[in-house]
């Protein structure tokens, strides 16, 4: 623990931060498959709107997509633009 | 010897980063040419010559023969967006719409493909989709106050309590729309640029290519049409008139 520097804990926990946040993941995956599997069965009852159940599927998938994406973001800028160094001094 | 025949396979480096290649002084910023800037310059050029070419080929036809071949491709386009608009927006305005909404699909869907050309995508820069959504912005109050007058001011203060709420949920429309397109495509990105980096070198040439399919067609297919019928969705709520 004598040979870490300052600059390398905060990385190491920039990373982990990094990890967790990508946890975000998670709740969209399970909103778009909700969207998915309601989306498969409109269409199994109602073959003929499929054009139209397509594309408000996409849509309601992308607005559901937008927290993981945050999460995304989160994890970006702590990996490549770190708000954290600076702080050190 | 076991090291040394891992030694002899050569990987590429791990890069999915901007990259500045000239940067000069502009009013005292330092201001950079990027290779978003390359990028996009490239999109430009394909979408001008396509422009040019679907131009040339529509003054060429002649209006008594079913077209054919590229004019085929044109006039299927041009109605698809229509369609598009016309579904998403009601006959009435969809049409007016329909130029705006053409373009936007064309840079986007060309500008997602472009990594498919080995260039870094220049929706994969949070400068190129915010300022998209800075149009959309605009638009979208533009119509607010065309159809719906004062009442799109004064409707953001109607429970008078809810005000800051309804205020900031305008401002992060932008925000959303264009983290949500440039999310999308920089993840792919950088998924395709870690992988690149994990693989062998001769093995590159090959394999990457199924997920070039997933994150470069799929993906930047349906993000373009996700932003363009977010564009419309927004446009037209100020559309109908208050009941």
């Amino acid at each position: 623990m004598v040979n870490i520097t300052n600059e390398g804990l905060v990385l190491a926990g920039s990373a982990i931060g990094a990890g967790l946040a990508m946890i975000a993941g998670i709740g969209p995956g399970i909103g778009q498959g909700i969207a998915a599997g309601q989306g498969a069965a409109a269409v199994g009852r109602n073959p003929g709107a499929k054009g139209t159940i397509m594309s408000t599927m996409l849509l309601g998938q992308a607005v559901a997509e937008t927290t993981g994406l945050y999460g995304f973001a989160v994890a970006i800028i702590l990996l490549y633009a770190n708000p954290l160094i600076g702080k050190l001094k | 010897m076991e090291s040394l025949a891992l030694t002899s396979v050569t990987f590429c480096e791990v890069d999915f980063g901007i990259h500045n290649y000239k940067d000069f002084s502009f009013f005292g910023h330092q201001v950079y040419i990027t290779s978003t800037h390359i990028a996009i310059g490239i999109v430009m050029a394909i979408i001008l010559i396509f422009a040019i070419a679907a131009n040339i080929a529509i003054r060429r036809a002649d209006p008594e023969k079913a077209p054919t071949g590229f004019l085929n491709v044109v006039e299927f386009m041009v109605q698809a967006i229509d369609n598009m608009a016309e579904g998403g927006m009601g006959a009435e305005h969809g049409g007016r719409y329909a130029n705006y909404l053409g373009s936007l699909f064309m840079f986007l869907v060309v500008s997602n493909l472009s990594g498919l050309l080995g260039l870094r995508p220049p929706t994969a820069d949070y400068g190129t989709t915010f300022a998209l959504a800075i149009i959309t912005f605009v638009l979208i109050h533009y119509a607010g106050f065309k159809y719906q007058k004062l009442k799109h001011i004064t409707s953001l203060f109607d429970p008078i309590l809810l005000s800051p709420i309804n205020i900031i949920g305008e401002i992060a429309t932008p925000i959303s729309m264009s983290l949500r397109l440039f999310g999308n495509i920089l993840s792919g990105t950088v998924l395709m640029g870690l992988i690149y980096g994990l693989i062998p070198k001769i093995l590159t040439i090959a394999w990457p290519g199924v997920l070039h399919i997933y994150f470069d067609i799929f993906s930047g297919c349906i993000q373009a049409y996700v932003f363009v019928m977010l564009t419309m969705v927004f446009i037209s709520q100020n559309f109908e008139t208050e009941e």
